[in-house]
């Protein structure tokens, strides 16, 4: 049963089909609102996310489907000690397709592993959230037109956040593409993407802790927030949270076609006085994420044989 | 101790020198109710120096360990005073319930049942990494 676990698990091909299915939901709505006609996307949210499942909920919504819903750990059997795998067991019994979000890194593989429907990633830990990638991807396809020959920087916490990762793995797939590690040295990214992914594919990267230098060289800024859930000390994220503010100054130096991206929620890491400036795209991003939900909804069940 | 001076049994040899003990306790020899032998380093024409273990009985013996500790160990299947079998090891490409996971955040720490996988991603580096968090393996621990 094929699953959506990480990023790395579609091929270039793939994503680029899945790219081409949600250019075509923008253009041709009404193709595809009753594609899954009966079918039924069961979101289980074991940490808080709002968006994330709205998105899920509304792309299903869009497709003609319906969604059956567990909205957080406190209400559901995982509050009583259900494992993983036992949940997705039962819920298998009652849905087509299943969208998770769980706080510990690894839990998504143990719901494909157990379940007998299709399982999307919905953010497990600090580890993977490919659905954001896709989210991104089609953002930067439809805002610049190319996968390749793009400097894109990456701001803020490049440890622990997720969609850093595999933003960088998917990128890295394309020639001619540069990467800036903007952040403190605290939230670096961690050595095993560097060594793994850039060093071992021949990537340029450099690695700074100041925005303002490297923004006049910038395609794309991704900026992340933050995230005090990934911090076991307080004092920590307290001293490292507003490290980077992208406000209208910091971008009087950078390009006129530049993608500023982020996966959102923000807290204070882009003013919200950059919100009306046309290269500010992290709301088209969330858009974007909903048309990809819908093309990956789509594979998935078909490649299930569901519809 | 000569390898023949076993009946039945089995023998690891061309141990890494110092590696000996650590493949002793991966393997949980020390639980066995049979004669073990660890020899520590044994002068090798080949090695310089290298450490051997002896098992004095017709046990299983998990190959998966041996080539995650030391994958340019040989493995001895004696029969009757004779040599049987020599298996050459090499890294496994996945390893069941011998490391344990670390990472507090993985998945592993709150479901005590799944079993800890870690699967070769980097053979030259002889990397292991976590299949759940992707978390790479050090300090191995039963």
């Amino acid at each position: 049963m094929r699953s959506a676990i990480d990023i790395v698990d579609f091929s270039t091909q793939e994503i680029e089909d899945m790219i081409g299915v949600a250019l075509d939901i923008i253009d041709n709505p009404d193709k595809y609102a009753h594609a899954c006609d009966r079918k039924k996307l069961a979101t289980l949210f074991f940490e808080p996310s709002t968006r994330t499942r709205l998105s899920f909920e509304a792309a299903m919504y869009e497709l003609g489907g319906n969604v059956i819903s567990v909205s957080s750990a406190n209400s559901s059997s995982a509050a009583k000690g259900e494992s993983v795998a036992d949940t997705v067991k039962v819920v298998s019994c009652y849905a087509d397709i299943i969208a998770m979000r769980h706080p510990k890194e690894g839990a998504a593989l143990v719901a494909a592993n157990n379940a007998t429907i299709p399982v999307i990633n919905a953010g497990d830990g600090g580890h993977c959230h490919p659905t954001q990638t896709f989210a991104d991807l089609l953002t930067i396809y439809r805002e610049k037109g190319t996968f390749e020959n793009l400097t894109i920087g990456l701001c803020g916490d490049l440890k622990f956040g997720r969609t850093v990762h595999s933003l960088i793995n998917a990128m890295c797939r394309y020639t001619g593409n540069k990467f800036v590690l903007i952040s403190p040295n605290e939230l670096k990214l961690p050595s095993y993407v560097k060594k793994d992914v850039l060093k071992e594919r021949g990537i340029p990267y450099v690695q700074t802790t100041s925005l303002e230098e490297v923004m006049p060289d910038l395609d794309v800024l991704y900026m992340t927030r933050v995230q005090r859930e990934r911090f076991f000390n307080e004092e920590d994220y307290l001293r490292l949270k507003d490290t980077y503010v992208l406000d209208m100054k910091k971008l009087a130096r950078a390009k006129d076609d530049l993608c500023i991206m982020h996966p959102l929620p923000r807290v204070n890491e882009i003013s919200v006085a950059v919100d009306d400036d046309p290269r500010a795209c992290y709301f088209k991003q969330v858009l974007n994420g909903k048309y990809m939900r819908m093309a990956l909804i789509l594979k998935l069940l078909k490649e299930a044989g569901t519809i | 101790m000569n390898v023949d001076s076993i009946k039945t049994g089995v023998v690891i040899d061309h141990i890494t020198a110092g590696k000996g003990m650590q493949l002793y306790e991966l393997l949980n020899l020390g639980s066995l109710d049979v004669p073990v032998a660890i020899i520590q380093n044994v002068i090798s024409r080949k090695m310089g120096k290298k450490d051997i273990i002896k098992i004095d009985a017709d046990i299983p013996v998990d190959l998966n360990i041996i080539g995650y500790v030391d994958p340019g160990a040989t493995v001895n299947i004696i029969k009757n005073e004779k040599l049987i079998e020599k298996l050459n090891i090499d890294m496994p490409e996945r390893l069941v319930n011998v490391l344990k996971c670390y990472n507090p955040r993985c998945i592993t720490q709150t479901e005590q049942e799944l079993p800890h996988i870690f699967k070769l991603t980097n053979k030259e580096k002889q990397v292991y990494r976590c299949i759940y968090c992707e978390t790479q393996a050090k300090n191995p621990e039963v």
